[in-house]
């Protein structure tokens, strides 16, 4: 068969393939912060993000009341309780509300658990302003012992006229893995 | 060089291999081809037995042969076969086959590279296959391998799924550069982009697309590897991840990839229509014009898989306007096609046969896509029977079908025999009416709210689902006829002429049949 002359050419194509190749490779992985920033910025999928707002001041829109219900469970086979004080309060949109989470550790060791909050409708979830709230932290429960986490918020008086209920569901994890046992120790209260 | 092909012949003999190491070590086009063909076959019949093992249990309602767990390996095995066992490795061979001697090239452009890409799919898929022996069973969690199903609930052999599907990838994206390699560079001379038959620019966009999207799969289940085995979070809220995600990264390749299951029909069609409508192709340029849109447009499309996990209206309807876009230039093809057969002085020997079943089937297929599209309507059928006679539609009687149709048309090439016309129509009008009985019915049992990959059902569904089986036996009997339409031209039959087919076109048939070892050596003069 008689030399290819277009040889080179094979190579450098080959070579543009199999860059594109690899970036679509990393594409796929660069989805997951791009999907991260993405949720954060439209706050689809029910996300927000967990920085503290400022308690600024707005005025309290009276003549809307919205209905914010509560949800909580814990991650499969959590051995804590995790409960809301009430399930469901109604706000009006820039009133400020306090809500205590209760959450009791049933095992005999200490433990660390986080909070991840979740919101719906998705698009509820830009105007959820949270100023203080147990997610905000890691929570350490000594063994057996029980807490109430206080969760503070308010809804921005911008939120959608549509909007007339709000879920906000909590999921509870255990850390106590991520967490070194000098760590855990530190991290509980008193011990006795 | 001016070899006679006679000579070319003898002067092979002294090279080549014989036995096992000749298929071992083939570099040619012809050969890998073949084998290509040949697996994909073997696989069309393993992932079809599995479907056996899925109608069979459904034929009656309560749990009779497999257990649910078996079953989802069944409904998950069928799935990855038929998609990266089944069909893509024909197409592949067909375009090892075709592409060449269609653009006038002695063989392909990467031909070592070519025996690779083919000789590691046998271990890929003995991997995936021999995983359902282990301990706990092989993929239970369905061909999308969802995240958690696939981490937290799947079983230990999940490593091997994703080595499998490694591999699978990387023969696919080597296939994929040598095609288009191969166009690019070896096209003979006077063969512009816009000279090209459309099996070589549909097979040319493909290429494109597995480029694109098979490395977000391999992304993806390696996520899948790290998240089950090495403590990572991708898909796993507690440590920060998101299960959504995975469907988000997952779809981003697969609606893609139903493209490329699909673009190279559009290409074996658009040959086999005009040769036995005897005129040329209505609309070249518009037919690619119209491949190119619709790959474009499948990257915009991915999360019309995943209405229902709660996307904000605004994405919703973005991807269903985007979805029902696609219907435009499928339309453009789909018309170019009845034009072309407009006034046609038509004859219906077997591949065009199978050419209008796909073009009549597949645009079902396609319609029952444009209602999973409508996103409310998506709601009440996500999940359901429905879905599965959609994608059934256009992928058993749509891609499977355009298949069997270039199978019969370029056979003669192939074996230099004509096959037996009368098994081949025997075959098509088996396969036609069992695919009906097989998938039609199952819109209704969808539309009823039958769901999907669940071994037991609702006594209200007894008597389709009895009926979907009856169908479901007939289809896969029906294929065996195809085998052995095969293996009798292949042993024998009536001499075939270098154009058996008279409205037949393209540099294919100016060689003769069978068409030699070496194809132009000599660059053809295209006009």
């Amino acid at each position: 068969m008689s030399e290819q002359p277009t040889r080179p050419d094979n190579t450098r194509i080959v070579r543009r393939l199999l860059l594109t190749v690899i970036g679509m490779f990393a594409f796929g992985f660069a989805l997951v912060p791009l999907y991260d920033v993405f949720c954060d910025i439209t706050g689809f999928n029910g996300r927000f993000t967990d920085g503290q707002a400022a308690a600024n001041t707005r005025s309290v829109d009276t003549s809307r009341t919205i209905n914010v219900q509560f949800i909580t469970r814990v991650n499969q086979g959590m051995p804590w309780d995790f409960a809301p004080e009430v399930t469901s309060v109604r706000v009006h949109p820039g009133e400020t509300k306090v809500v205590n989470f209760l959450a009791k550790n049933r095992t005999g060791k200490n433990m660390v658990a986080q909070a991840i909050p979740s919101v719906a409708p998705g698009e509820a979830s830009l105007y959820l302003n949270k100023v203080e709230c147990f997610c905000f932290n890691q929570q350490p429960l000594a063994a057996g012992d029980n807490v109430a986490m206080p969760m503070q918020f308010y809804l921005d008086p911008e939120i959608p006229a549509d909007i007339h209920t709000v879920t906000l569901s909590y999921t509870m994890y255990d850390m106590t893995e991520n967490v070194t046992p000098d760590a855990l120790a530190a991290l509980m209260p008193t011990t006795n | 060089m001016s070899t006679v092909v006679g000579e070319m012949d003898q002067h092979d003999h002294h090279h080549a291999p014989s036995g096992i190491s000749r298929w071992l070590f083939t570099t040619n086009h012809k050969d890998i081809g073949s084998m290509y063909l040949w697996f994909s076959f073997i696989m069309f019949l393993v992932g079809g037995s599995m479907a056996m093992v899925i109608r069979a249990e459904l034929f009656q309602p309560g749990l009779q042969l497999v257990d649910p767990h078996f079953f989802n390996q069944m409904t998950t095995v069928h799935g990855l076969i038929m998609v990266f066992g089944a069909v893509m490795p024909a197409f592949t061979g067909l375009a090892n086959w075709m592409i060449p001697m269609m653009i006038g090239a002695p063989d392909m452009a990467l031909p070592r590279m070519n025996n690779w890409s083919f000789w590691i799919l046998p271990f890929a898929f003995a991997i995936l296959l021999a995983s359902l022996f282990m301990e706990g069973g092989g993929p239970a969690f369905g061909w999308t391998f969802y995240a958690p199903l696939s981490t937290t609930y799947s079983s230990d052999s999940t490593a091997l799924f994703v080595f499998s599907v490694h591999i699978m990838g990387i023969s696919s994206i080597m296939g994929a550069i040598n095609v288009i390699v191969t166009i690019m560079n070896m096209r003979a001379p006077g063969m512009s982009y816009m000279k090209m038959p459309l099996f070589v620019w549909t097979w040319f966009i493909t290429a494109f697309l597995l480029i694109a999207v098979m490395p977000v799969l391999a992304g993806a289940v390696t996520m899948v590897l790290t998240d089950k085995y090495f403590g990572t979070s991708f898909f796993d809220a507690a440590g920060g991840g998101d299960p959504v995600m995975f469907q988000h990264i997952f779809w981003f390749f697969g609606h893609p990839e139903v493209y490329i299951m699909i673009l190279p029909s559009f290409g074996i069609i658009s040959a086999i229509i005009p040769a036995f409508s005897r005129k040329r192709l209505f609309g070249y340029a518009s037919m690619v014009y119209a491949t190119a849109a619709i790959a474009g447009l499948s990257f915009l499309v991915w999360a019309h898989h995943m209405f229902t996990t709660g996307m904000p209206v605004f994405a919703e309807l973005f991807f269903m306007y985007c979805t029902m876009l696609i219907s435009i230039p499928t339309g453009v093809k789909v018309f170019n096609w009845v034009a072309t057969m407009w006034r046609g002085a038509m004859t219906f020997e077997t591949p065009m046969l199978f050419a209008l079943a796909f073009v009549i089937l597949f645009t079902i297929g396609g319609f029952s896509g444009l209602m999973l599209a409508i996103t409310p309507i998506d709601f009440q059928y996500h999940d359901t029977y429905f879905v599965v006679a959609h994608f059934h539609y256009v992928l058993v009687s749509g891609a499977i079908f355009s298949i069997m149709a270039a199978a019969y048309y370029w056979l003669p090439k192939w074996t230099g025999h004509m096959y037996d016309e009368k098994l081949g129509k025997l075959h098509f009008w088996a396969s036609l009416i069992s695919v009906n009985v097989l998938f039609f019915p199952m819109h209704f049992a969808g539309l009823a709210g039958m769901p999907r990959r669940i071994p037991d059902y609702s006594l209200a569904f007894a008597d389709i689902n009895q009926i979907v089986s009856i169908g479901g036996f007939a289809f896969g009997l029906s294929q065996l006829i195809f085998l052995w339409v095969v293996i009798k031209c292949v042993k024998g039959g009536e001499k075939a002429p270098a154009k058996p087919w008279e409205g037949a076109e393209g540099l294919e048939w100016t060689v003769p049949s069978p068409a030699p070892y070496h194809t132009f050596d000599t660059p053809p003069e295209v006009k």
